[in-house]
């Protein structure tokens, strides 16, 4: 699986839902998936491909992870599986 | 129903060792908070929180009280001492009966679970001290406590998270006021600040790495604190009877549930405990002037207060002065609704406003009068203190000058 496909199975987890369902322009909350979700979803991502994302809840728009689509978080886990691996 | 009065409290946090430390540097506006000094720090991403300086445990206790007081009973004995010492009070025959202890932690003795679990899943040791069950359990402090004043009556431990202390001075203050008990010693005592205590509160990603700025639109998150708070509740009529130094009346609580999110706060939940705190403290709205602020530093939970302080006191809310002392002290977790006492207290007493310090960006979501980084001279005549849990749990205490 590549890095894109892993990632969409982890939101489609979190979202309980099939993952031809998570399309690239949708946001989180349009997955229905909440605060508490996306704090698992990062801690999962970190798990899958060890990495360390900074994001902090207090701050997401300030933070260098980009969770404001399917797409922007694929490109962020993608950079950062580049620079940490 | 009888009046309810607060005749002596300690402390020990960040700020200080004893209350007239700890309120001089609310006063001044000083910031506890620190680089942390533990073992594996190096580990966390969070690497700050309001440690007590140069606190050496054999400096106040001996060998054989330490195999049995884990340091969050450390604070609270520490604590109770300076509170009894206060109050004057000398528990003995009657008294003792009708005398009790209520506090709240929401980790107990963590740092011997972390010790004991180091031992025997890190080192791989196959044996652990015959006492760490009555170290570790979260009633060891209130325990110790009722055996070291002598106080028969009913005692018991609250943990509702960030909610603990005010759920146990709101539970004591009625135990008081419907005559059950003459004199309750309450609070809360919380030792979060270990390696495990810090790495489970790093995984919300609520947390701050540089500094708690309450309402402030530049907030990053939370930062822990430790120590305790604790006071003696006893009846007006007794306090008075015996000459003593009245620093507070507590006239109303109030306690509710938001039964909705396990994290997520919940405006309605906070703003209907302060409307029935202030209701059972038969208490008018335009009668408050300071609110100390659950205000951790959270996005969630500062935009939350604020709407629901906002809802509560309609137009009064531009006469209200709201301060989040986390800032200073950080937060206590289930010791920090006492601690934060104190500064009701300071308010009441002294007429001195403690400030949310770290202020630096106004929020347009909190349009409110945050007390900025100086404390104020100012008189009131009511003052509410805010607790909002985790959980869901929200309690709120009502005090005035007698």
């Amino acid at each position: 699986m590549t890095v894109h496909d892993k990632v969409i199975k982890i939101i489609a987890e979190q979202g309980l839902l099939d993952v031809g369902d998570v399309s690239q322009t949708a946001t989180l909350q349009d997955l229905g998936i909440d605060s508490l979700a996306v704090v698992e979803s990062i801690f999962a991502i970190e798990e899958e491909f060890n990495i360390n994302v900074p994001f902090n809840a207090n701050l997401p728009e300030n933070s260098d992870f980009d969770i404001s689509s399917v797409s922007s978080i694929v490109k962020s886990v993608e950079n950062l599986v580049a620079e940490q691996s | 129903m009888n009046r309810v009065v607060i005749t002596g409290s300690g402390t020990v946090n960040a700020l200080g060792t004893d209350v007239s430390e700890t309120l001089l540097s609310m006063q001044e506006g000083k910031c506890g908070i620190g680089p942390l000094k533990f073992r594996d720090v190096d580990r966390l991403s969070i690497k700050i929180g309001a440690q007590i300086k140069g606190y050496t445990e054999t400096d106040y206790f001996n060998r054989q009280e330490l195999v049995l007081y884990d340091r969050v009973t450390q604070f609270a004995i520490l604590a109770a001492r300076q509170a009894v010492n206060e109050s004057g009070l000398i528990f003995g025959g009657e008294l003792s009966e009708n005398s009790g202890v209520l506090l709240g932690t929401a980790a107990g003795g963590m740092n011997t679970w972390e010790d004991n679990y180091r031992a025997v899943f890190e080192s791989g040791k196959n044996r652990v001290h015959p006492f760490v069950v009555p170290k570790l359990m979260n009633n060891a402090a209130t325990s110790h406590v009722s055996m070291e004043f002598n106080l028969k009556g009913p005692s018991f431990t609250v943990s509702t998270a960030c909610a603990s202390s005010n759920h146990a001075i709101g539970l004591a203050f009625q135990m008081v006021r419907s005559g059950m008990v003459d004199v309750m010693i309450a609070g809360g005592s919380e030792a979060m600040l270990t390696f495990g205590g810090v790495k489970a509160w790093e995984g919300l990603r609520v947390m701050s790495k540089d500094a708690c700025r309450p309402f402030s639109d530049n907030r990053s998150g939370m930062v822990q604190g430790e120590g305790a708070g604790i006071f003696i509740l006893e009846k007006y009529e007794n306090a008075i009877s015996r000459g003593a130094n009245v620093l507070a009346e507590i006239v109303g609580f109030a306690m509710n549930s938001d039964a909705s999110d396990i994290v997520v706060p919940s405006q309605h939940g906070a703003s209907t405990a302060m409307i029935r705190a202030l209701k059972d403290a038969r208490m008018d709205i335009n009668d408050v002037g300071y609110i100390n602020a659950h205000g951790t530093g959270t996005r969630a939970n500062d935009t939350t207060e604020c709407a629901a302080i906002t809802k509560v006191f309609g137009a009064h809310v531009k006469k209200l002065m709201v301060s989040s002392t986390k800032s200073m002290h950080g937060h206590l977790i289930g010791g920090t609704g006492a601690v934060e006492l104190l500064a009701c207290i300071m308010a009441i007493r002294d007429g001195i406003i403690a400030p949310t310090i770290g202020y630096e960006q106004k929020d347009t979501s909190c349009d409110i009068d945050v007390v900025p980084n100086i404390a104020r001279n100012a008189k009131v005549k009511g003052v509410v203190s805010n607790a909002f849990a985790f959980g869901g749990m929200n309690a709120v205490l009502v005090m005035r000058p007698v």
